[in-house]
């Protein structure tokens, strides 16, 4: 069961035709494929794909796994490519969503060209499927990995924080920011149909577990999201004018509503080995995070 | 209208009466005031086109992939550190076949730093599959820039005008400026082997088999030097509209008679022209071979034109381990060269020095490979 008011969603108002063909080469379990389904509520959408998993999910020529127009980018132009389309779309008069979609490596090697194209309030939607490495190469660490979190580059667990990629791409004051996860579909849905009725620069970051890049059991994706909204770890936040909390995040402003951390941390091979004072250290980053958080709200009520 | 023009003023102009609708560039000297003027033609509305404020070259390549892909007829410029910075986007623009133009302002490779030209950058775009020219004057900057978005839609392959840093970025020269209505009956409509739009589930740059990859190469390769014929009839058709023909590939002065030829390219091809009258006057039977493009390549030109003749490539690059690049590519095509390296670093190489360089290479004076002037490097 769903916690909050309007991550609930009927059937029928869910899209009816998925721009992801089934069939389609990721993963079992995998988050971007649960993600990319809800693409489907864009108007006129144009995918604009740099390298990374999504590159392997869009299938093999002579097949495609979308029924949308999609332009494959080099690693970090994909911001900058979009910027160009949408160039020459407004010239021309031609209706688009214009939709980059790509992982925390791209969001990684092109941060200059999605903060550039975020300072330009390029009319484009840009979706950073946040998995918290580099999974397309074989799970390396990257600026979102959480600290402690093993990977094959931080074979002890990385030693750095964890960087608020959405955070800063608020602080470019750009219309529209907000986190989401493919643990609550709907939330990710309505925000999508929220930035698709703004125009500028808008940017979601979605939370995606992966199953073999944090080993766990690939039927597990959705309920590790759900755990990680639960237990505080993923905030789902919102900022189109105020800031908000938003519901699935809602009840667990109050910490002690929160499921235990370890619930989280426990079904994760990446996580294997903590110590009690590593998992200590994790509920006062996360607490902290809240603070944050919840200090903006106040701020942009 | 015969005007007063610097190099890079020339091509924001040409860029204007091409009608580009898209421009995305990021500032670099020498190149900077293409860039600054057509900002301000965009501003002041005098071009209908959007102007993309990029944070970097790699982004500004980028952008205009995206909006030539999407349908519209695009423009960048950079130079030297910049165009090594967009590197990556230089192979992907052409190995997707993407009809655009950029201006390259040839300038040296640091460190040290140094802003004024050289070629070697121009020529890392070598094998990359743009065709990639070179001025020797401001005109000659503006004609290619015009002629570039034509044969660069028309062969399907993104196209390079180089010209060199100051001495003729920034160098004014009286240039002549056709009508709006001139190079409008001459350019057609743009045209484009596909294009990227809402509605029309085109994937462009999927992963695919590896025969897949192998065949776009050779349909490249193909079509690369189908543009040779294209470059030299383009060459043909803007001389019948505007008066000016330069010769396609390549540019023969006082060649047919020569017993020594010369091999170069850029802006002080003009030098050594006035070099090679004088030494004509002092019966020393010199003549050049300038090369306007160096993708796709002249093989052809370069065996019937410099057969039976002594030939000088003057390089103003070098590639490591190896020889001056013009030296590489001519002797690709011919064997037997002499090769001088000058100019690096836009070193001063002025008629003087062509004349003494000229003249101790018909008396077999100079080294196979010999950096110059000789005492600089002792």
């Amino acid at each position: 069961m769903v916690a909050g008011g309007d991550v609930s969603m009927k059937i029928d108002e869910l899209p009816r035709r998925s721009s992801l063909l089934p069939g389609n080469p990721s993963c079992q379990g995998c988050p971007h494929a649960i993600g990319l389904k809800a693409l489907s509520v864009l108007e006129n959408p144009v995918l604009i794909i740099p390298a990374g998993c999504t590159t392997i999910i869009a299938g093999i020529h002579p097949k495609a796994a979308f029924n949308v127009p999609v332009l494959h980018v080099p690693f970090a132009s994909a911001a900058a490519v979009a910027s160009g389309l949408a160039a020459s779309y407004r010239k021309e008069g031609v209706e688009a969503s214009i939709v980059v979609w790509m992982g925390d490596g791209a969001a990684d090697i092109g941060f200059a060209t999605l903060s550039g194209a975020a300072v330009r309030n390029e009319d484009i939607i840009v979706v950073v499927s946040d998995n918290e490495a580099y999974m397309n190469t074989g799970i390396q660490s990257s600026s979102t990995t959480s600290w402690k979190a093993r990977t094959t580059t931080s074979p002890g667990g990385k030693s750095e924080e964890k960087k608020d990629l959405a955070a800063i791409m608020l602080m470019h004051r750009i219309p529209y920011a907000a986190t989401a996860s493919v643990g609550y579909l709907p939330d990710f849905i309505n925000k999508l149909k929220r930035a698709s009725e703004i125009d500028g620069f808008r940017f979601i970051h979605l939370h995606s577990p992966c199953p073999p890049g944090w080993r766990f059991d690939s039927s597990k994706t959705v309920e590790i999201a759900r755990l990680a909204v639960k237990t505080g770890a993923w905030i789902l936040w919102e900022y189109s004018g105020r800031f908000r909390i938003t519901s699935p995040s809602k009840p667990y402003k109050d910490g002690s509503k929160r499921v235990p951390l370890e619930e989280y941390i426990k079904t994760q091979g990446r996580f294997k080995g903590l110590s009690e004072e590593d998992v200590e250290e994790i509920k006062s980053k996360i607490e902290e995070q809240w603070k944050f958080l919840l200090a903006f709200e106040e701020i942009f009520r | 209208m015969r005007t007063l023009l610097t190099g890079n003023y020339a091509v924001a102009e040409a860029v204007k009466l091409s009608r580009a609708r898209v421009i995305a560039a990021y500032p670099i000297t020498p190149q900077t005031t293409i860039v600054e003027k057509l900002a301000e033609m965009v501003e002041k509305k005098e071009i209908d086109a959007e102007f993309i404020r990029v944070e970097s070259e790699h982004s500004a390549l980028a952008a205009v992939y995206g909006s030539a892909v999407a349908g519209l007829r695009s423009f960048t410029a950079t130079s030297s550190h910049g165009l090594l910075y967009m590197y990556e986007m230089v192979w992907w623009v052409a190995n997707a076949r993407v009809p655009l133009v950029m201006a390259v302002v040839t300038r040296t490779i640091g460190p040290p730093w140094n802003i004024h030209t050289d070629h070697t950058d121009l020529l890392t775009m070598r094998d990359s599959g743009w065709i990639i020219s070179m001025a020797e004057n401001v005109q000659e900057a503006f004609d290619l820039t015009v002629q570039g978005f034509r044969i660069s839609e028309e062969a399907g392959l993104p196209f390079t005008v180089g010209m060199d840093a100051f001495q003729l970025s920034h160098t004014a020269e009286v240039v002549d400026l056709p009508s709006q209505q001139d190079v409008d009956a001459w350019l057609p409509e743009r045209r484009q082997p596909y294009r990227i739009e809402p509605e029309d589930p085109v994937t462009v740059g999927c992963i695919g088999p590896n025969e897949y990859t192998a065949k776009l190469r050779c349909n490249m390769a193909r079509e690369m030097e189908k543009a040779k014929e294209l470059v030299n009839r383009v060459d043909e058709e803007f001389g019948k509209s505007f008066g000016r023909r330069y010769g396609g590939l390549v540019e023969e002065y006082r060649l047919e008679d020569a017993d020594y030829a010369v091999v170069m390219t850029g802006a002080w091809s003009g030098d050594a022209k006035d070099a090679i009258d004088m030494l004509r006057k002092e019966k020393l039977r010199v003549g050049m071979l300038r090369l306007r493009y160096f993708r796709p390549f002249p093989q052809k030109e370069l065996r019937k034109l410099l057969e039976e003749k002594e030939v000088l490539v003057v390089d103003r690059d070098f590639s490591m381990g190896h020889m001056g690049i013009l030296g590489i590519e001519v002797s690709s095509a011919i064997g037997d060269i002499t090769n001088v390296i000058a100019g690096i670093g836009g070193v001063d190489v002025g008629v003087d020095d062509f004349k003494m360089m000229f003249r101790k290479f018909a008396d077999k004076k100079l080294r196979k490979i010999e950096w110059w002037p000789e005492e600089m490097f002792l």
